[in-house]
């Protein structure tokens, strides 16, 4: 019977995996329906391990303002570790969701976030589980509709055989429309089956339905064009973009899991979008304009989430959380209502200025001064005018040194590696900055107790940003680089003793790179990948660089050709078609902009530099100040 | 570098509370770790008073007796927390269950003035385990042939690797149990169990192991069990309940 709990087969299975909570459900929060007051059923995913899935913003909005519908019903799923997998397919047991155990293949759609590439083998292992076929194309019309979203959905074209569609952009509104369309197509009788169910899907022309697109390729390999294939099928399909974050205050009900997460804490989003401009992010640039979320708005969240979850820490994030216009009220606000109790706050994502200093001091009124994080990117001055993240040398060090003096200790400063037009002094110029800070840090403080760490990422060039046409650096150079760096910060033994360097070797950010800018020839590779058992690629001890590499062989994909190659401005690129907003020629310009070293303001600040984003979208840039404050409140008194 | 004092003024304990909690159905699955957060959660949404210790990291309160292992059932799990502000006893259980999520339930509270600990009262526990796929001519075999060894020496991996120990010496009572049929419906033996606390300790597993041992009893799935009672052994191997001195009378 559809819609029947998996539980009492899943049952006998626990005892013999690790972690079996995780498989149980039971959160505070979670929505458990019958499964036949719904016509719309859909099984949300997030493609990694419940600890990391969990906690993800996307899926907990999504699942609440579905439930919260009359007539839907929407459970979670997450990847299964190998162990339960194992088990699962030598016991028959399918891929289940975790609110009441339901078999994922009988709900009417499977929507999966992709908040990175690396999710997509995760994504196989559960259709194949859920025992719905892997190819989009062999599915039949009780088969749920699998549906991309997250920022990876921006170019989907690596997975476009296996999903039925992909959304870009917010999906508060989407997931409802969706709804409605299959809920009306159901009411109908469903007639013409899944292909019309999809073309119905594909003519609002913001979800993008791959099987109605023909991609045809020059001798050279380049792509020479992308086309619908039906009639009424848009050319291109456009994000969607939620205006009014005030009208969408969700997560209400936030889940709170028995098992343990990466985050414990109730996360509220202060504004989404970003202009700073940074051409590496891919999330600033698909993610225009910069919407807030008002000072009281989010004074309310907090309260109710508190309340609600019995969390002791909030989150305020954003893609940078000391922009929003009325951050300073926001934090002293919040630090004023929750003095003396033991609730925390934190801000993630900060620039690199003293006025993050005070407002993390504002937040940490009552706690520990542990640990603060700035991301330069850049090691050098120049570097970062490439990458358009305007921090200069003396900045930086003042902003360091001055939380030194307030108490922090420990200070964590954020890289990349890898960059569009980098060299070696480039990087060494990282050990330079790090023995200025130790040394400033030490004579400010009169002490040897300052620690920094030095961390640095791989860059990978995404889709939608200006370094979509970028090069990008061999793994070989980066490991390389890597070790020159290490030598030169231990270079001075006093120095070097206060500072940490954690990196990661260059080889997976080349795959993500291979995901993300991919086009639906790479397909077969992440096919081959989950054959020989590839799973969990985004975690260091599942990833094998090996087996992508096989598999590229295998397949007939030239791994150089999608990573180490620079594109021209003539080339159609795979993502072309579907429309963030962003002017490809504005993209190209900041490009050039970025060769040149030419810096570009932000939008919010200065005129407009005609992103495009705006005018093509229909949107505007919201933001404060209000003008209000954040009124005292009597506080749980814990 | 100015040294941060910890900010002082934390009340004082004025009362102190014992909990008996049953952790049941798939909630058996938590582990004590996610249980000791899941509480600790539960208490601030439950807005109950209670008392922190001193310090930058305030901690909660509260203190727990040995858990039964993640997988295990359990309808007598114990731990003590202390309030700054005091606290009718059932009215802190209501509140406290209905914080939790439903599995995780709490049987009763009592308010203690006594200053012997809790985990000095739980010297033995009663186990019941179901085994699936055993018939009870194996069990009683099984049984017999167990309780006839004066030691039955097993292997468990702990925390400090891999462990050989009796399993025989610390069990006080093993017999079949009546009831033909286990939770799940389907026929199966039942065991019932009494085994003293000892370290390193005998948990039921080991039990099994010893089964294993001395009779090659081997169930078809793995076994269910649930710890119905822990307390105080008496010299006649009945188990006294560990409340019961604090219970007003």
């Amino acid at each position: 019977m559809r819609g029947e709990s998996v539980f009492p087969q899943l049952e006998q299975l626990l005892p013999l995996v690790s972690k079996p909570i995780q498989y149980v459900g039971g959160e505070l929060g979670a929505t458990v329906k019958e499964w036949d007051s719904a016509t719309v059923r859909w099984a949300l995913m997030y493609p990694d391990a419940y600890e990391v899935g969990l906690p993800n913003q996307g899926v907990q909005i999504l699942y609440e303002v579905l439930n919260e519908r009359e007539g839907v019903l929407a459970e979670r799923t997450y990847a299964v570790w190998p162990d339960l997998e194992k088990l699962m397919r030598a016991n028959g047991v399918p891929q289940f969701t975790v609110d009441s155990h339901r078999a994922v293949g009988d709900f009417d759609l499977l929507g999966v976030s992709f908040a990175t590439e690396l999710g997509y083998t995760n994504l196989l292992t559960a259709l194949d589980l859920a025992g719905i076929a892997l190819m989009a194309r062999e599915r039949g019309d009780d088969d749920p509709i699998v549906v991309a979203g997250g920022h990876a959905a921006f170019n989907p074209e690596p997975i476009a055989d296996f999903i039925d569609a992909a959304v870009l952009g917010d999906g508060e509104e989407a997931v409802l429309e969706i709804t409605d369309i299959v809920a009306a197509f159901r009411k109908e009788g469903s007639p013409g089956g899944r292909e019309e169910l999809l073309l119905r899907l594909a003519r609002t022309e913001s979800v993008y339905v791959p099987r109605f697109y023909d991609v045809d390729y020059l001798p050279d390999g380049r792509i020479q064009r992308v086309v619908p294939n039906r009639a009424g099928v848009p050319f291109r399909v456009h994000k969607r973009t939620t205006m009014d974050l005030d009208a969408w205050p969700y997560p209400k009900k936030p889940l709170v899991p028995l098992a343990e997460t990466v985050h414990e804490r109730y996360a509220v989003e202060i504004f989404r979008g970003c202009t700073r401009g940074c051409r590496f992010c891919q999330a600033g640039m698909i993610t225009r304009p910069v919407r807030e979320r008002s000072i009281t708005t989010v004074g309310e969240m907090v309260k109710q989430g508190l309340e609600f979850s019995g969390f002791q820490e909030v989150g305020l994030l954003s893609l940078s959380s000391a922009d929003h216009s009325e951050i300073g009220d926001i934090c002293k606000g919040l630090a004023d209502q929750y003095d003396g109790t033991n609730v925390s706050l934190s801000l993630p994502s900060t620039r690199v200025d003293a006025f993050n200093i005070d407002l993390a001091q504002e937040l940490s009124r009552n706690g520990r001064r542990t640990g603060l994080t700035f991301a330069p990117e850049g090691g050098s001055e120049r570097i970062r005018r490439v990458i358009n993240k305007m921090v200069s040398e003396e900045d930086l060090i003042r902003t360091v040194v001055t939380a030194y003096t307030n108490g922090w200790r420990q200070v964590k400063l954020y890289f990349m590696c890898g960059l569009p037009t980098e060299t070696d002094d480039d990087v060494l110029q990282i050990a330079r900055l790090a023995h200025e800070v130790i040394k400033s840090g030490r004579e400010a403080t009169g002490s040897r107790e300052v620690r920094c760490t030095v961390s640095i990422g791989g860059f990978v060039p995404k889709p939608h940003t200006p370094f979509q046409w970028a090069p990008m650096e061999r793994p070989e150079v980066i490991d390389a680089r890597l070790k020159l760096l290490k030598q030169a910060i231990n270079a001075d033994r006093s120095l070097g003793k206060a500072i940490g360097l954690r990196y990661h070797d260059g080889e997976p950010s080349l795959i993500e790179g291979l995901l993300a800018r991919g086009d639906r020839r790479v397909g077969a590779v992440i096919l081959e990948v989950w054959r020989q058992g590839g799973r969990f690629d985004g975690w260091s001890e599942h990833f094998s660089y090996r087996r992508w590499v096989d598999a590229c062989a295998a397949t007939g994909v030239d791994l150089d050709w999608y990573t180490t190659r620079e594109r021209e401005e003539a080339e159609v690129l795979p993502w072309d078609h579907l429309d963030s907003g962003l002017d490809k020629e504005w993209l190209w310009k900041d490009w050039q902009d970025a060769l040149t070293e030419y810096e570009q303001d932000d939008c919010r600040w200065t005129p407009c530099f005609d992103c495009g984003v705006c005018p093509s979208m229909d949107t505007h840039i919201q933001i404060g100040p209000t003008g209000r404050k954040l009124l005292p409140l009597t506080v749980v008194s814990t | 570098m100015s040294k941060r004092q910890p900010p002082g003024g934390q009340a004082p304990v004025v009362q102190r509370v014992r909990i008996r909690y049953a952790k049941r159905g798939p909630l058996r699955f938590t582990s004590h770790r996610d249980f000791a957060r899941a509480l600790e959660r539960a208490i601030h949404r439950a807005n109950l008073p209670i008392a922190y210790s001193q310090g930058f990291t305030p901690h909660p309160k509260i203190s727990f007796s040995s858990a039964a292992p993640t997988g295990v059932a359990s309808e007598a799990e114990y731990l003590e927390l202390g309030l700054r502000v005091a606290m009718e006893p059932e009215k802190l259980r209501e509140a406290l269950d209905a914080a939790l999520s439903p599995g995780l339930d709490v049987v009763e509270v009592v308010e203690t003035n006594t200053t012997d600990s809790l985990a000095e009262r739980l010297t033995a526990s009663h186990w019941r385990i179901e085994l699936p796929g055993v018939s009870p001519d194996a069990l009683n075999a099984a049984v017999k042939a167990f309780l006839e060894r004066t030691e039955i020496l097993v292997e468990r991996l702990t925390k400090q690797g891999r462990r050989t120990f009796d399993t025989r010496a610390a069990v006080v009572n093993l017999a079949p149990a009546a009831g033909p049929t286990g939770l799940t419906g389907s026929p199966c033996a039942i065991l019932d169990l009494v085994v003293r606390q000892v370290t390193p300790s005998v948990r039921p597993d080991d039990v099994l192991s010893g089964l294993r041992v001395a009779a090659d009893l081997e169930p078809t799935a793995p076994a269910r069990v649930t710890r119905l009672a822990q307390g105080t052994l008496t010299p006649q191997g009945e188990i006294v309940d560990p409340l019961a001195l604090d219970r007003p009378r």
